[in-house]
């Protein structure tokens, strides 16, 4: 049938070509007939002229730059560690950033990061019979353990996506803190719903909502570029939105960063109060030191932290009862769901035209039932990832609420170790020369 | 003494939180993978003893031919301005048919190998003549958008000798495949970056 329909569609201009087309209809027709034995409806031919056909080119991937990779991130970390917490020179931090942006950006196109990296150790805790591999592993591990013993220096010189925010954070002002600190839980339920993701098999969400790596590469689709290009006119002024407000592995670092063994100080000796640097943060990362006089009595703050501590339990079961009924709309982000819907509504006439899912779908006579039992199942994995995801949630304000409410006793300004992204703009301000 | 308290608590969690990274990445870095294929594929039978290829080395992206469906995507989806997914011809498969699916438009006027009747909107298939009444289609990749035209030509009305596979000189291998994401038929999956494509008639 299929040849009928193409031999109908040629005209014959000429005796010759039609005499070679006679051949090879009645070649069609012999491939046709054979076809129900031979593999193939045209044979290759046997040529009398001893032709050989070229070989079929396929080009191995390059594996030797991702052993490169791991050493250039390891150098960068120590040397961003031993710049913020030895050298104190904001300069030699920077030109080291712009160094990270065009080696981890530009010269190997955003990928492989230690951001994206955490999919994919979710990917292998979620399911036993995936592996992750070294590269990963270490880009994964490597920023959280320098976390763990000298802050955030990852963010601060290392993470492209950080460096290219850097570049253009040329006039930032200052956030308001109470809006710093709700924004911030936008980045820790990005990554709930990151694993969530892995979790249900839907797909790595942060690399397909990576801002930047559509600039590393010179080319994306519209919609990334145009939020890649509107998140950095927003960096110009406030800086590194994508760092403190999306990031979710820097919900990792931040945690991390809070045990740091050492830390980026704003002084290198004594802070002597003077107020100058408080104004040198982008980041609202500076605190300021507390009265000398309490400002209420031991017993009302350790009332309220009793009160708060039992307020977490009760923030954790209203994120299990919000998470589980997020089922429905968290699960359409899962393919095979929005086919089965999509199959369904059009079963139902509510769609006027076809998708390229439901024809493929459609293609592969695969029954509507079987589709909808599995999408079905699907939901039920959202339902328990669903509740998880509110569980932390809960546990993750409840948290912060309790952070909020201890009042620390500061004798100067210092860094908050949890966003300080160790950038080292603060230190030029301070006037304080080193002990010698 | 509040202060002193609170660094030994600290450290027990930092050490904690050292011990809970490196267990982890021992506990993932040792496990062999059967990523995506679950031990469907022919090299990972989780019931037989031999190990599986894809341990901790890393994998690569592929199209598997007998599910793709050219939809078109890969010549769209990929983050690279000109896709990495490219036509691979296997000779050893074709009929070196003087009207070809793959190259020629259905509805081409007259049998000239004019740009008007041909299928490949790049005009990356060259046709030489090889003997009566015998051509060799060759592509070229420089050319080649990945867009798959040739392949459900040749697949509706020839052996399928013309099938899309992701050259891996060209592929970035993004930790998500943008394609992947996009394919409607689950034709994407990852494989060893030591055996990384997936070739029709044994690569000849």
């Amino acid at each position: 049938m299929s040849f009928k329909f193409q031999v109908s569609s040629f005209k014959f201009p000429s005796f010759r070509i039609f005499a070679s087309l006679r051949s090879m209809i009645l070649l069609l027709w012999i491939g046709f007939s054979v076809s129900a034995q031979a593999e193939f409806r045209f044979p290759m031919p046997e040529f009398a002229s001893g032709y050989e056909h070229p070989p079929v080119v396929v080009p191995a991937p390059s594996t030797a730059m991702i052993g490169w990779d791991v050493v250039v991130l390891l150098i960068t970390l120590t040397l961003a560690a031993f710049l913020v917490l030895k050298r104190r020179k904001r300069r030699e931090i920077f030109l080291l950033t712009l160094f990270s942006l065009i080696y981890f950006g530009f010269v190997r196109n955003g990928c492989i990061c230690s951001v994206g990296s955490v999919q994919n150790v979710a990917a292998g805790l979620f399911d036993s019979s995936i592996g992750v591999p070294v590269t990963v592993l270490i880009f994964f591990a490597a920023p959280l353990i320098f976390a763990l013993l000298f802050g955030r220096v990852f963010c601060a010189a290392v993470c492209p996506l950080g460096a290219i925010q850097e570049m253009v954070a040329i006039k930032p002002v200052k956030v308001p803190p109470a809006v710093e600190k709700v924004l911030s839980m936008v980045p820790v339920i990005y990554l709930g719903l990151a694993m969530v993701s892995v979790a249900t098999g839907s797909g790595f969400l942060i690399c397909r909502y990576d801002p930047f790596v559509g600039f590393f590469r010179m080319g994306a689709s519209f919609p990334m570029l145009l939020v890649g290009g509107l998140l950095l006119l927003l960096g110009v002024f406030v800086a590194r939105p994508y760092c403190r407000f999306l990031c979710p592995y820097g919900v990792l670092l931040n945690w991390a960063s809070k045990l740091s063994r050492r830390h980026a100080t704003i002084t290198p000796s004594d802070c002597i109060q003077c107020n100058l640097c408080a104004d040198s943060c982008p980041y609202n990362a500076i605190l300021e030191p507390t009265a000398e006089k309490a400002p209420e009595s031991r017993g009302t703050g350790a009332r309220r932290l009793g009160k708060l501590m039992l307020l977490v339990p009760v923030l954790i079961v209203i994120g299990v009862v919000v998470g589980g009924l997020l089922k429905d709309p968290l699960s359409r982000m899962h393919p095979t769901v929005a086919l089965a819907e999509r199959i369904a509504g059009e079963e139902l006439g509510r769609y006027s035209t076809t998708t390229i899912e439901s024809e493929t779908f459609r293609a592969s006579d695969t029954p509507n039932e079987m589709l909808y039992e599995q999408a079905a199942g699907i939901k039920g994995d959202f339902a328990v990832a669903g509740r998880w995801f509110g569980a932390f949630i809960g546990l993750v304000i409840g948290f912060k609420l309790i952070a909020v409410s201890i009042l620390r006793k500061r004798t100067g300004y210092e860094p908050d170790k949890g966003t300080c992204l160790s950038c080292g703009r603060c230190f030029k301000y301070c006037p304080v020369k080193e002990k010698t | 003494m509040s202060g002193k308290r609170r660094d030994f608590l600290k450290n027990i969690v930092r050490g904690g939180a050292l011990a809970g990274i490196a267990g982890i990445c021992a506990a993932l870095g040792m496990r062999k993978n059967k990523y995506q294929c679950n031990g469907k594929c022919s090299d990972c039978k989780p019931d037989s003893s031999a190990e599986c290829p894809m341990g901790g080395d890393g994998y690569v992206w592929q199209i598997d031919p007998e599910k793709c469906t050219q939809c078109g995507r890969c010549a769209t989806h990929c983050v690279l301005a000109i896709s990495a997914v490219k036509c691979v011809h296997s000779y050893s498969m074709c009929g070196y048919c003087d009207l070809c699916g793959g190259y020629q438009r259905s509805d081409a006027k007259g049998r000239t190998t004019g740009a008007e009747n041909q299928l490949c909107p790049t005009a990356a298939i060259s046709r030489k003549f090889v003997e009566d009444p015998y051509y060799q289609y060759t592509i070229d990749e420089d050319l080649c958008v990945g867009c798959g035209l040739c392949v459900k030509g040749c697949e509706m009305f020839g052996n399928g000798s013309l099938y899309l596979q992701v050259k891996h000189d060209l592929c970035v291998n993004c930790n998500e495949c943008a394609i992947a994401a996009a394919c409607p038929s689950d034709a994407f999956r990852r494989v060893p970056a030591s055996d990384p494509y997936l070739l029709k008639g044994g690569g000849a």
